[in-house]
């Protein structure tokens, strides 16, 4: 449907080319959260992995300063419509966290968990093959905590909320288990460049 | 269940202040809203360009066939400068909705503590509003930070309610009046003495200032986990 007198302001070519179908470019970086940012005392930090209730590994702060590190610099897309282009993060990769506790992945999702009791699913696949990291390094410093620190879910190719902020692990699942949004009506893969936003879209 | 997008008619479009436009919008809805939770619009050119942005309804879910949107005109807004200059009465606009989890409802009571910056204030609107049809015994407290008098959104309304209901309570805060101030710490301490320890606590605005109500309301004691924020420009 044509919006009479609508003409709207085109992004030049080369960032058309790299926005998602409904999003906009910006150049701040905005925050979307449920509350208020929690406070989080590094030296209480835990990463753990789980399946179900069991836990399958867990590192301190420090213990997770020492893995391999990842960087990865690119564009990420949030459903409320902005994607911001170039951004540097840097943190440990998937990969290399599940090669760090010495397993396999044991089932195909999980549910990635906030210390806010945020969760977001996302299958196995999306995560592993350098597709994911906890970064815990934005800009060459430290994520500040309106956007995730000390660490979160960096899953660029997917929706932003699948990038949980304030990680404190990851929790594999038999199923592919919807998390927060998800159980309130947002989709459960969400592919941006499909634009997945909605159950169903 | 699917969220389709519909064609809503534009019923009336009238200036709320300086800078915003309140458009009544004719929806074919297939639920019921929740107070608090918006819409997303999508524009579309000749060309098949599409532009998309989300709007919080300002109206209260009890005219569910009719919603109002307050569109606040942005420097260089793609969106926000069509509505304010183009969309007429009889133009039909795409949306889609409601969305959102930042929402109360009569049922979860109170005492309920509202605290919007700017144009923040409307999905609280919407609260206040359906409160005071539904609910009028749960005591309610609008803290409503605006850079001067003629920029309050719904203010003959809101000083109204102030007057005549008696569980509810206005407090405005102008920053760029004469002695004007922001929310401090005084500010939050003021509003809890005369509320109490609110139930539920919804905080809308800019970015800068939710992070900051926000921050203020956890050091005042208030549990994070009562505190629901939604951030205007993300």
């Amino acid at each position: 449907m044509v919006t009479r007198g609508f003409t709207g302001r085109r992004p030049t070519r080369p960032d058309a080319e790299r926005l998602p179908p409904g999003q906009y470019l910006t150049e701040d970086f905005p925050v979307l959260q449920l509350g208020p940012t929690p406070r989080i005392d590094l030296a209480r930090w835990r990463f753990t992995i789980r399946q179900g209730a069991k836990p399958l590994a867990s590192w301190s702060w420090e213990e997770f300063q020492a893995l391999p590190r990842t960087r990865w610099t690119g564009d990420i897309h949030c459903v409320t419509k902005w994607s911001k282009f170039d951004t540097a993060w840097e943190g440990v990769g998937i990969d290399d966290l599940l090669a760090a506790a010495g397993i396999a992945a044991p089932t195909a999702y999980l549910l990635a968990e906030g210390y806010d009791d945020y969760t977001t699913n996302v299958p196995v696949a999306d995560l592993t093959g350098g597709k994911a990291m906890v970064a815990t390094a934005y800009a060459g410093a430290p994520i500040p905590p309106d956007h995730g620190g000390p660490a979160r879910l960096l899953v660029p190719h997917l929706y932003f909320w699948k990038s949980a902020k304030w990680v404190k692990g990851l929790r594999f699942t038999q199923a592919d288990e919807a998390g927060f949004w998800e159980q309130r009506g947002y989709h459960m893969s969400g592919d941006p460049w499909r634009e997945q936003r909605f159950t169903d879209d | 269940m699917a969220l389709a997008w519909q064609e809503a008619t534009i019923a009336a479009a009238a200036p709320e202040t300086p800078r915003v436009r309140r458009l009544s919008l004719a929806v074919g809805w297939e639920r019921p809203f929740r107070a608090g939770q918006h819409v997303d619009v999508r524009l579309t050119a000749p060309d098949g360009y599409q532009a998309q942005r989300s709007y919080s309804i300002a109206s209260p879910p009890t005219r569910p066939g009719l919603i109002d949107l307050m569109v606040e005109r942005l420097d260089d807004g793609e969106v926000s400068g069509f509505f304010a200059d183009v969309a007429a009465v009889g133009d039909a606009i795409e949306l889609r909705g409601p969305i959102g989890t930042f929402a109360w409802e009569p049922g979860q009571g109170g005492p309920l503590l509202l605290v919007g910056g700017g144009s923040g204030v409307v999905p609280l609107l919407s609260m206040l509003r359906h409160r005071a049809e539904a609910a009028p015994e749960v005591p309610a407290l609008l803290l409503y930070s605006a850079r001067t008098p003629e920029a309050v959104i719904a203010r003959d309304e809101l000083v109204r309610r102030g007057a005549t209901e008696p569980a509810f309570r206005l407090m405005l805060c102008l920053t760029r009046v004469a002695g004007g101030r922001r929310i401090d710490t005084a500010r939050i301490a003021e509003v809890l003495a005369h509320l109490g320890r609110p139930a539920h606590t919804f905080v809308c605005g800019s970015n800068p200032f939710v992070g900051a109500a926000a921050d203020l309301l956890v050091d005042a004691g208030v549990p994070p986990r009562t505190i629901r924020t939604e951030r205007f420009g993300g």
